[in-house]
């Protein structure tokens, strides 16, 4: 706290920061390798090096006569940094001729290059050549370092922030620093490879090319790939991420820094969890399969014996065109609900945004008052996994987790929990659903899934193959949705647009980072269209409607939840 | 005055049975321990302090104004380390000291233990020294069995136990938060300062570190008092408010072209040139003295011209080198190059830089193969520019190191270019080679 001087512009500075913080508040950049705000400080790469001095109270200034590394030192009020001076300029440029001295200079074959440190600084603070006339020091890479990154040993610029990750943060201590002096490197011990479930951060981490991920490795050179914000929805922790794209294929999903969600990191399950959006079994159109046929001009047309019998006797898709699919979902509702309007059931998944449970829910009352609204199944898998563990593996004390990968394998209950007591009243659960087919009282259900796994019981299939209508809404080919009367071929998180609210009630917005492949529609704009709302799907219009019915949503009020998501402003509704 | 001075640290070496107890009670031993009982401990650091002893390891810091930073009312333990990592090219004072009169020095760490407030006490021993351990091991379960260590000792209630650590061969342990480190089981990488070692060191409690020759001037200091401390060696010059003065017996440590080397005890103070033609028998074979290294080798070198440098803690420091450091004095006589000199130095440091900050790390390597290519006779005049370049943005004067070790490594890289190019040039420019074998790397 208080007032800094940044190459002589004045800032003000929070409690506890170092001049690295200081001066980007003012805008200048201080180089650093080694300094991550997340770690503890080394301050060994002596990249951040700058003049600083004290303006005293009567005006005057003292520097101090040595040169200083601004990761170690905390911003007092009256410092003053200079990262400008001739001398400062020097050690900039001779740091890194020293970290240039023995780097391979390999950037047309590395991965990094074009997000590389080592090359950014080398262009805006380095020297254009190096005076180096020995033979470099090599090292043999390590490929095995871990099942997920590669180390490519000479490249390392031996700043230790990964050694330094496992140590604090995951907890599990793999890496380590061997040898010493200018033939020192990273490496593990003896069959301990790097393989903890936070593992793939060092490679974020690694300021150069050293770490690099192998299913990233050769990929794509960084130039091409486009980025976008996104939530990652393989639990309800939420982290922020960026998802880099090419195209329309997802090449990697990085941790996106988030202090208010998981901060700078993300877990493996999430990194390299994606891959179902390329998969095999994604669908790619609409169907409707079993009840009616509606022609493209909408005209329901009577069944025929032929066309059923064909139907039930092979597995012969129909593909069919979305106006024409989505007018058979409705005539299904009116006519399911009309018959038997306590008998259907719309479960919402725990997948879905919260604008898509908003406007599905709305839709659902709309044409129906009776009809239930329920939950999907929400899947829980072991017990919360808290970083960093002891060195025998066990979690560290609560006060003391530094991320969480939750139990809970799912982004958005609380979101879809919060539309369902506002239409529904109450949260009614999968199990309650499933124990009603039994008792052979529901007739018909719409039933969204979404989940990256499978995700339906097989015993489960009969009950649901036994109702009269069966509408599933997907984007992976399952038993289900083989059994479906109508199929609405959906999308995954990184074709969606909308709202997920994490475990604390955080709410993030999540973009669409690629398009939905083939005839796919993303959730929204099917949902919306299925509801025959006006105009396109936007989700931020949707959310202020959202703030306006439900109370629970205000924060949803201006549309726009910022960069870091907003808390709901009654976090108690969601932790229940 | 030197003519007529009487060893005091090193009076008891050499003779028979001198590591024992019985021998060294005989002589008058732990008298001081037993002054200090009877004291106060801040009337003990006073004490100290009122010796103006400055730390024999090599930085030179006052001993008394170390302990005094320990802050006040410290609840928990206080730890204090006994330097023993003694690496330093061309040292072997401790080595002597701990072989041929532990108990002086074992004395000290009790009395600097009482005046700290610290119940334990570590003794990092470099692993090399296998005899100075199986001694002190002897020594210590001594002290044990007569009430010298452990609980209640002498009946004060003073309670304190010395751990004996030996070290893993790495010269970065005698830095002592490298030393802090190593001792805590991780590797020897120096800490950032602050928090230095009095606030936050071993195992994050206050810490003390010293060298074992303190700890021997703190045994004699207490026993003789204060003022016969301060009447040995070079008082203190009142026009430099830096100059703490230099007080006291020193040992010197003698080695290379002389007849004579080995370890000799002197009042501060005493010159190179009397060191080698007084006491070290003069430089061998009827040679000159071409470079001296005034205490250590990462101090630099003092030139032919340079030999009436007074060797205490300024005068190495007027004549252009890092500063006293270990005492360690290492003749090089006329015949020998100092391009093999730098080289040898240059390798040794590169070996022993820990790897933590990039300009040491880097630096030092790189120099030391700028220089194997010089002596294989492929050297450029520009090589010299390149090698100033490296000492002099290496180290904590310019700041870009963490500790002191890449300023031991640019001194004598400066030294020997600023005293001695032109025989750099000459070397360069004659292409001869004085490489002996394949260089494969700086280690």
């Amino acid at each position: 706290m208080g007032t800094v001087f940044v190459n002589d512009i004045e800032v003000e500075v929070g409690p506890k920061e170092n001049l690295v913080q200081a001066a980007a508040r003012a805008g200048v950049e201080v180089p650093h390798y080694c300094w991550h705000h997340d770690l503890s400080v080394v301050a060994s790469c002596r990249m951040c090096l700058v003049e600083v001095g004290d303006r005293k109270p009567d005006g005057t200034t003292v520097m101090m006569p040595r040169l200083t590394p601004a990761c170690q030192t905390i911003a007092r009020p009256g410092t003053v940094v200079v990262t400008d001076s001739p001398k400062v300029k020097a050690a900039q440029a001779q740091t890194l001729e020293y970290l240039l001295l023995n780097h391979p200079l390999d950037c047309s074959i590395c991965d990094q290059a074009g997000e590389c440190y080592l090359q950014d600084y080398t262009h805006k603070f380095g020297r254009a050549h190096s005076r180096l006339n020995e033979p470099k020091v090599q090292r043999e890479d390590k490929y095995d370092i871990g099942d997920q990154i590669a180390l490519f040993t000479d490249r390392c610029v031996m700043c230790t922030r990964c050694v330094r990750f496992t140590r604090e943060i995951s907890g599990t201590s793999e890496l380590h620093v061997t040898n010493r002096g200018s033939v020192e490197e990273i490496d593990v011990f003896p069959e301990n490879p790097c393989n903890n479930k936070l593992a793939g951060n060092v490679v974020d981490l690694c300021p150069v090319g050293a770490l690099c991920s192998k299913d990233f490795l050769y990929k794509q050179r960084v130039w091409w790939l486009k980025s976008q914000e996104s939530v990652c929805m393989n639990c309800s922790t939420g982290c922020s991420i960026t998802v880099d794209q090419n195209e329309d294929r997802v090449y990697r999903v990085r941790p996106r820094e988030n202090a208010q969600a998981q901060g700078s990191f993300m877990c493996d399950d999430g990194r390299f969890g994606w891959k179902y959006i390329h998969g095999e079994d994604r669908l790619i159109s609409p169907r409707i399969g079993k009840f009616t046929i509606t022609n493209t001009n909408g005209s329901p047309l009577p069944e025929t014996v032929e066309g059923e019998a064909l139907r039930r006797s092979s597995q012969l898709v129909f593909i069919d065109p979305w106006p024409t699919v989505l007018k058979a979902t409705r005539d299904a509702l009116t006519s399911a609900t009309s018959q038997n309007a306590v008998g259907f059931v719309a479960v919402l998944s725990p997948m879905m945004t919260c604008e898509e449970a908003f406007i599905l829910a709305k839709f659902i009352r709309f044409v129906s008052k009776r009809a239930t609204l329920a939950l999907g199944p929400v899947p829980v898998v072991g017990e919360d996994d808290r970083y960093p563990k002891d060195h025998r593996g066990n979690p560290p004390a609560m006060d003391a987790t530094k991320f969480t990968i939750r139990a809970e394998k799912c982004a958005n209950r609380f979101g879809v929990e919060l539309v369902l007591k506002h239409f529904q009243g109450e949260v009614i659960s999968f199990d309650t659903v499933i124990e009603k087919m039994r008792q052979n009282s529901l007739t018909s259900a719409y039933i969204v899934g979404g989940f990256p796994d499978a995700w339906l019981d097989e015993s489960l299939l009969p009950l649901m193959k036994s109702l009269q209508w069966l509408i599933v809404q997907d984007f992976q080919r399952s038993s289900l949705t083989d059994a479906a009367s109508i199929l609405l071929a959906s999308a995954t998180f990184a074709e969606r647009e909308g709202t997920v609210i994490n475990h604390a009630g955080l709410a993030q917005l999540s973009r669409p980072a690629i398009r939905t492949p083939k005839d796919a529609r993303a959730d929204g704009r099917l949902l919306s269209e299925l509801a025959q709302r006006n105009g396109l799907f936007n989700a931020a219009a949707i959310r202020r409607e959202m703030a306006h019915d439900i109370p629970a949503f205000e924060v949803f009020a201006s549309g726009d939840l910022g960069k870091d998501g907003t808390f709901l402003t009654q976090p108690e509704l969601v932790k229940t | 005055m030197s003519v007529m001075f009487e060893p005091v640290l090193l009076r008891r070496a050499g003779r028979p049975n001198s590591q024992s107890l019985a021998g060294y009670i005989a002589d008058g031993g732990y008298q001081g321990l037993r002054k200090a009982l009877a004291m106060e401990p801040a009337k003990v650091i006073e004490t100290v302090i009122g010796s103006s002893l400055r730390g024999r390891g090599g930085a030179g810091f006052n001993t008394g104004a170390k302990w005094k930073f320990l802050p006040n009312n410290i609840v928990g333990p206080i730890y204090l380390c006994i330097n023993g990592d003694e690496s330093e090219p061309g040292t072997f004072n401790n080595r002597i000291l701990i072989e041929e009169d532990p108990h002086q020095v074992l004395e000290g760490i009790v009395i600097s233990g009482f005046a700290t407030g610290s119940t334990t006490a570590y003794f990092y021993l470099r692993y090399e020294y296998g005899r100075c351990y199986r001694t002190l091991k002897a020594a210590i379960d001594e002290m044990y069995a007569n009430n010298l260590l452990g609980k209640n000792i002498l009946g004060s209630g003073y309670s304190l136990d010395i751990h004996l650590h030996r070290g893993a061969c790495a010269y970065i342990c005698g830095e002592e938060t490298g030393l802090i480190e190593s001792l805590e089981g991780k590797r020897a990488w120096p800490r950032i300062k602050p928090p230095f070692p009095a606030v936050e060191g071993a195992f994050r409690r206050p810490t003390v570190v010293n060298n074992v020759e303190t700890m021997a001037c703190v045994t004699q200091i207490l026993d003789r008092g204060a003022d016969w401390f301060k009447s040995i060696g070079v008082p203190k010059n009142p026009d430099d408010p830096r100059d703490g003065g230099s007080y006291g017996p020193k040992l010197y440590c003698i080695s290379g072209h002389v007849n004579k080397p080995g370890l000799l005890e002197l009042p501060l103070g005493v010159t190179a040139r009397e060191l080698i033609d007084k006491h070290a028998g003069g430089v061998w074979k009827g040679r000159q003295a071409k470079a001296v290294v005034p205490g250590g080798i990462s101090m630099g070198f003092l030139a032919a011209n340079e030999l009436d440098t007074p060797l205490d803690f300024v005068g190495p420091g007027r004549a252009g080198c890092l500063g006293l450091g270990t005492a360690a004095v290492i003749v090089i006589d006329d015949q020998t190059s100092m391009v093999d000199v730098l080289y040898n130095t240059c390798r040794f440091f590169a070996h022993e830089s820990c790897g933590q900050c990039t300009p040491c790390r880097e630096g030092t390597a790189w120099s030391t193969k700028i220089l194997h290519r010089i002596r294989e006779g492929k050297g450029t005049l520009k090589d010299l520019d390149t090698l100033t370049d490296i000492s002099k943005t290496i180290g904590t004067m310019p700041g870009t190191t963490i500790c002191g070790l890449a300023d031991g490594a640019a001194w004598p890289i400066k030294n020997a270019l600023a005293k001695f190019r032109p025989e750099f040039e000459e070397f360069i420019t004659s292409g001869r080679r004085t490489a002996v074998r394949e260089f494969a790397s700086a280690h």
